[in-house]
């Protein structure tokens, strides 16, 4: 069946792709690190006692969760924008580039899931912990800083990591609004050269080395870091 | 914000600008349930695979859910639209090519399927490995055969524990299906894209498509609920106060 396949056009595209590669790797880095900030944000507003905390938290990420990410891009792509010029008050404000875009989009898109990660996590310190830290006289943000949030984090890496896969096999959506990156840019060659199988296979096993390998490190992870209770 | 666009005659096809969200909708309900009835009825044979005792049955379903779980849907759309009528046997890839009924649909629909099996799958494994290993020990020692013990004692217990995480999962099935538009199927998510690109009524018809799926998560997730009532172990953990 690999009778008519030309290898070769893979070999020559590998810098473009190897390019891609590096765009998917640092939006899926930069988006994680985002919607993780973003998302503990959330979960502390969503754990709150404050109903104006707590309920525009969970309509954020209840909205978020209940939409798909293609047309959560394609909000953003129009959103982002239009917030610009606002922000600026000029109406010919320049965009800040589709990279920027994609990588608000994805941040806020990430920051919904991790919210209820974190939240569990959160939730799976003892409550104990929390009256501990009050009784020795922390305020809030110390007990969540020193004492709750590093205990929950700990917990939550495996799992966080994983979605950060997940993610990295979403950023390849971004082939939705043209952008190049791994994906995008083996579509480019793809139909540039009329080579779809080799290029779209080709794909499909880098995807599937790079999620395979970083989901058994995940899991070694775990494995050896595992804290018992 | 002017959502009178909606009942403008639209472009094309004769009818107003609402027959294209309504025909996008219709697109996605049917994608995603046809796909959903692949994935649980794949997912479940593979599922109860990866939990028998023999190594033969299991070392497939666990290549097949690796290989599945770890390549972007987006890539699999690609693969089984552009790549499969080219690389299965030449009758089979003609007819796949030009006579083939509605190939978008049914591939997009294919693709979703098997890829939400995979995931199908790790849920009615975790759900039968939550069961104490007591009860098949108990089901084979009162002389079921091994079929017979997944039959009336596994199974029975596993899909009631499953039934939250299969939520979630049924869920993903309707926004995922946004992806087939990338191979050309005129889904919710593509309809709204056409509308804002005809008529400059971005935020409208966006709106209008985040407000659909909000209203099918809402919709699932009230059925679902109801169906877990239904169904639930009297006095089993996690029914139990819920």
């Amino acid at each position: 069946m690999f009778t008519g396949f030309d290898f070769d056009v893979i070999a020559r595209s590998l810098p473009y792709m190897g390019q891609g590669m590096l765009f998917s790797l640092g939006l899926t880095f930069l988006s994680m690190l985002g919607g993780i900030f973003l998302g503990t944000v959330l979960a502390l507003m969503r754990l709150a006692r404050f109903k104006v905390l707590n309920v525009p938290a969970g309509g954020y990420v209840n909205l978020l969760r209940s939409t798909p990410l293609i047309l959560v891009i394609f909000w953003f792509y129009f959103l982002v924008p239009l917030a610009l010029k606002k922000i600026s008050g000029d109406p010919y404000a320049q965009g800040i580039g589709p990279f920027y875009s994609a990588l608000i989009a994805f941040t806020m898109f990430e920051a919904a899931y991790y919210c209820e990660i974190i939240r569990a996590g959160i939730q799976s310190v003892p409550r104990g912990q929390v009256h501990a830290a009050y009784a020795l006289g922390l305020t809030y943000g110390q007990a969540m800083m020193k004492v709750i949030l590093p205990q929950a984090f700990r917990n939550m890496v495996p799992i966080l990591l994983t979605q950060g896969i997940i993610l990295f096999q979403d950023t390849s959506l971004v082939y939705v609004v043209g952008l190049t990156d791994f994906m995008g840019a083996a579509s480019k060659v793809a139909q540039r050269d009329g080579r779809l199988v080799e290029l779209y296979l080709f794909a499909a096993l880098i995807y599937f080395l790079f999620c395979f390998s970083a989901s058994y490190f995940v899991k070694w992870l775990q494995a050896r870091y595992h804290v018992g209770r | 914000m002017d959502f009178s666009v909606f009942f403008q005659p639209a472009f094309s096809g004769g009818g107003i600008y609402l027959d294209w969200v309504l025909s996008g909708i219709k697109w996605t309900l049917l994608v995603s349930i046809l796909a959903w009835i692949i994935a649980f009825t794949v997912g479940s044979v593979l599922g109860v695979l990866r939990t028998t005792p023999l190594a033969i049955l299991r070392a497939p379903a666990t290549a097949y859910v690796e290989v599945f779980r770890n390549v972007p849907l987006l890539v699999q759309m690609f693969i089984w639209y552009f790549v499969l009528p080219e690389i299965v046997p030449q009758g089979m890839g003609d007819w796949m090519k030009t006579q083939m009924p509605m190939p978008e649909f049914w591939n997009a629909v294919l693709c979703l399927g098997f890829y939400t099996a995979s995931r199908v799958a790790e849920q009615v494994r975790s759900g039968i490995q939550s069961i104490p290993r007591g009860q098949t020990y108990a089901g084979l020692a009162t002389g079921l055969t091994l079929p017979q013990t997944y039959r009336y004692v596994l199974l029975p217990m596993g899909y009631r524990i499953i039934i939250p995480p299969l939520t979630s999962e049924f869920l993903t099935i309707f926004k995922n299906s946004s992806v087939a538009l990338t191979i050309g199927v005129l889904e919710l998510t593509a309809q709204a894209r056409q509308i804002s690109e005809y008529t400059f009524r971005t935020f409208e018809a966006f709106t209008v498509a985040t407000v659909v799926y909000v209203l099918i998560t809402l919709a699932v997730t009230v059925a679902m609920r109801a169906l877990e009532h239904k169904v639930r172990v009297p006095g089993y953990i996690g029914a139990a106060g819920k």
